[in-house]
């Protein structure tokens, strides 16, 4: 479903990113493990066309088509995802009506009807109710005054109601305490699915004891250097980055 | 004719070495109509209308236009005015002025200045409210009207004495005491009849009494060639306890001009709520000259400027705290595109008798483009010492990470930044609290980013 070959990314004539190969397949759920300052956040900003970052050799290929050369807007019509580490506070633009403006365009997109306010609000009242939120923040400003765990409940909200065919996850569980923790998780969980694929970045294997991966990679000084299965993610949390950097 | 401008009377202050009106020929023509037309405008009989003209012609004749030399038109250049000819518009008397809202309210239409009682419709008004215009009222030498012509309006200023000059008509409107008058829709129409660049100075008075209240919706629009100057002038008291809202939609075309003066009197706990969205014409100078002039007083100046292209939309106020306990709230947005250039200037005065005043003002403004320019200056004048006063002002761009976050959601870019634009403006249209009113300026913003990005 995604397959990333030979990339190579600069941020500001810095290479960030030396020589990524990866490859998921649709329902699995594969995780990147690394420390700080590995390039876990670049790689997934790189896939949701962020600007400023500039590609040096390399390709990412997504559902058969070449994702760099699409615009942001066009990779989450395909169905790509980022739940972003920092959700942006958007002052002003209510969380309901930029919730339903999303679907609508992911829906034209896809060939299918929009919805209008009442039928959107049908469709976001349970998934609303899921994830622990309350109906209240739908009527403020996005991300507006949220508390970090709000924010990050926010995100999957709009996962759950995009239903995209593959999720990237940077670092959702930074911020959460363990019950916010495992309510996100099992949003994240109920949209497991063998036609969906998943990439759930982490520093810490917390989220993993929760949000189980099919595979697990390693991401050091911009390069995988071992993967392997759940059972990797629970070694590296024993032994810590430390012995791998300075073998890398 | 240019040699035929009038000198100063004697007994006028004369200030050495004032630089002399930039000399313009059509300050010139501009007092010849005055001349010519004193016998026929509407009240030339009346000893104190004639009076009140000849003063106004008199202070114009003195001043000319106001040039970028004076601290209070610094950004903004009236040089478009100075150069241009303009003659009196024509009757038009086969226009039907497209209508931007549905409403059942009396509705008042001025075409080219006139007020015109075949466009208009005010026989569902209230009892307790009178709506007229002022040629008519002028006509009948009507005396409360006759008292209330610059009573308020700052006519040492040279755009409000021209409009004293050379006002044909406008609107009158009276509220009887405790009189709920519901809402009243005024629109100002320029035609492009006359084929001509044509000027005409609309003189509206307003008036409500003890514990009044209305809504009064004033729209100024245009057809696409009219290359009119609108030279505005309101003057609005509120007696105590009076409520206005009072909303003000100027969308006019890429050839006009409008200059307006507001001056209000707010008086002991009354109430001026307004709300002024500007799309521009070519150039808008949009001044509101505001008194708190009773305790517990209340003022709120809001808007929003939006200006694409060349257009060039300058706000300025004057709020005056006279009397103590009184509030003045302003928020006023800016969002510029392309070449625009905008100006926001404000000025809050304290008298020393105003203790516990409550002043607050925000003025914020978006840059689209790196041509565009925003000119901001907000003062205070303080002279009571128990006061709170704050100001602030921004200027931002866009910001990219909230236009990527909604683009990674699938908005496309144009419809993200009109996102963007629509929240950066929400915190001024909210303060509109009627919602169908609400939701008419918000369509009215999401038009103007339309006429942005098809380059209109």
């Amino acid at each position: 479903m995604l397959k990333i070959e030979g990339l190579k990314v600069s941020v500001e004539g810095k290479e960030v990113l030396r020589g990524i190969d990866l490859e998921v397949p649709a329902g699995e759920v594969h995780a990147i493990m690394g420390p700080n300052g590995s390039g876990k956040s670049t790689l997934g900003y790189v896939l949701a066309g962020r600007e400023g970052y500039e590609v040096t050799a390399g390709s990412v290929t997504f559902r058969g088509r070449d994702l760099l050369a699409m615009e942001p807007e066009e990779r989450a019509a395909a169905g790509l995802f980022l739940a972003f580490q920092y959700p942006v506070e958007l002052p002003g633009v209510g969380n309901a009506n930029f919730l339903r403006q999303a679907l609508n365009a992911v829906r034209r997109a896809r060939g299918e009807a929009e919805l209008d306010a009442v039928q959107f609000l049908k469709l976001v009242r349970g998934k609303v109710k899921a994830l622990g939120m309350t109906e209240e923040m739908l009527k403020r400003a996005v991300n507006v005054g949220y508390s970090g765990g709000e924010k990050k409940r926010n995100e999957i909200l709009q996962m759950a109601i995009l239903e995209p065919a593959f999720c990237i996850l940077d670092e959702t569980d930074s911020g959460l305490d363990i019950d916010a923790l495992k309510i996100v998780a099992e949003g994240v969980n109920a949209l497991r699915s063998s036609d969906r694929g998943m990439l759930v970045i982490t520093h810490y294997q917390r989220l993993l004891d929760y949000i189980v991966p099919d595979r697990v990679h390693v991401l050091l000084a911009g390069r995988i250097v071992q993967s392997g299965g759940p059972e990797l993610a629970r070694a590296l949390e024993a032994k810590g980055y430390g012995e791998l950097q300075a073998a890398a | 004719m240019a040699s035929s401008r009038r000198r100063p009377e004697a007994g006028m202050v004369e200030v050495l070495d004032a630089p002399a009106p930039a000399a313009s020929t059509t300050v010139a023509q501009l007092l010849d109509r005055a001349r010519g037309l004193a016998d026929r405008l509407p009240g030339a009989r009346n000893p104190a209308v004639a009076a009140w003209r000849a003063r106004g012609a008199e202070t114009f004749a003195c001043q000319g236009f106001p040039t970028r030399r004076e601290e209070a038109w610094k950004y903004t250049d009236l040089a478009l005015l100075r150069e241009t000819r303009f003659e009196e518009p024509i009757l038009a008397t086969d226009i039907t002025p497209p209508l931007s809202r549905e409403g059942s309210e009396p509705r008042l239409v001025l075409i080219d200045g006139r007020v015109r009682h075949d466009l208009s419709a005010i026989g569902g008004v209230t009892a307790g409210v009178a709506i007229g215009s002022l040629a008519d009222a002028l006509q009948k030498q009507d005396e409360n009207t006759i008292a209330g012509l610059g009573r308020l309006a700052p006519e040492t200023l040279p755009l409000p004495a021209l409009n004293a000059a050379l006002a044909e008509d406008g609107v009158v409107i009276r509220l009887a005491d405790g009189v709920d008058g519901g809402m009243i829709h005024l629109l100002s129409y320029a035609t492009a009849r006359a084929g001509h660049p044509v000027a005409f100075h609309p003189r509206h008075l307003i008036r409500l009494g003890p514990g009044a209240r209305l809504v009064l919706i004033e729209e100024a629009r245009g057809e696409a060639e009219a290359f009119a100057w609108q030279n505005a002038v309101s003057e609005v008291l509120l007696g105590p306890g009076a409520r206005l809202t009072h909303i003000r939609l100027l969308d006019e075309p890429l050839s006009a001009v409008h200059t307006a003066m507001i001056a209000v009197r707010v008086e002991e706990g009354a109430e001026y709520d307004s709300f002024t969205l500007i799309k521009g014409a070519r150039l808008t100078r949009n001044e509101v000259h505001a008194v708190l002039s009773g305790p517990r007083a209340a003022l709120h100046l809001n808007g929003a400027q939006l200006v694409d292209g060349s257009r060039h939309v300058d706000t300025t106020t004057v709020i005056e705290h006279a009397a103590p306990d009184c509030a003045s709230r302003q928020t006023v947005k800016t969002v510029l595109a392309g070449r625009a250039r905008g100006v926001f200037q404000s000025k809050i005065l304290v008298h020393r008798a105003a203790q516990k005043t409550d002043g607050y003002q925000m003025n914020q403004a978006l840059l689209l483009s790196p041509e565009a320019e925003i000119d901001a200056k907000p003062q205070l004048e303080i002279y009571a010492d128990d006061v709170k006063c704050s100001h602030g002002a921004t200027v931002g761009e866009l910001d990219h990470d909230a236009l990527f976050y909604l683009r990674s959601r699938g908005i496309a870019e144009a419809e993200a930044k009109s996102l963007l634009v629509q929240g950066f403006l929400d915190d001024a249209v909210s303060l509109v609290a009627d919602p169908g009113l609400r939701e008419q300026l918000q369509a009215e913003t999401v038009a103007w980013w339309q006429r942005v990005e098809h380059g209109g």
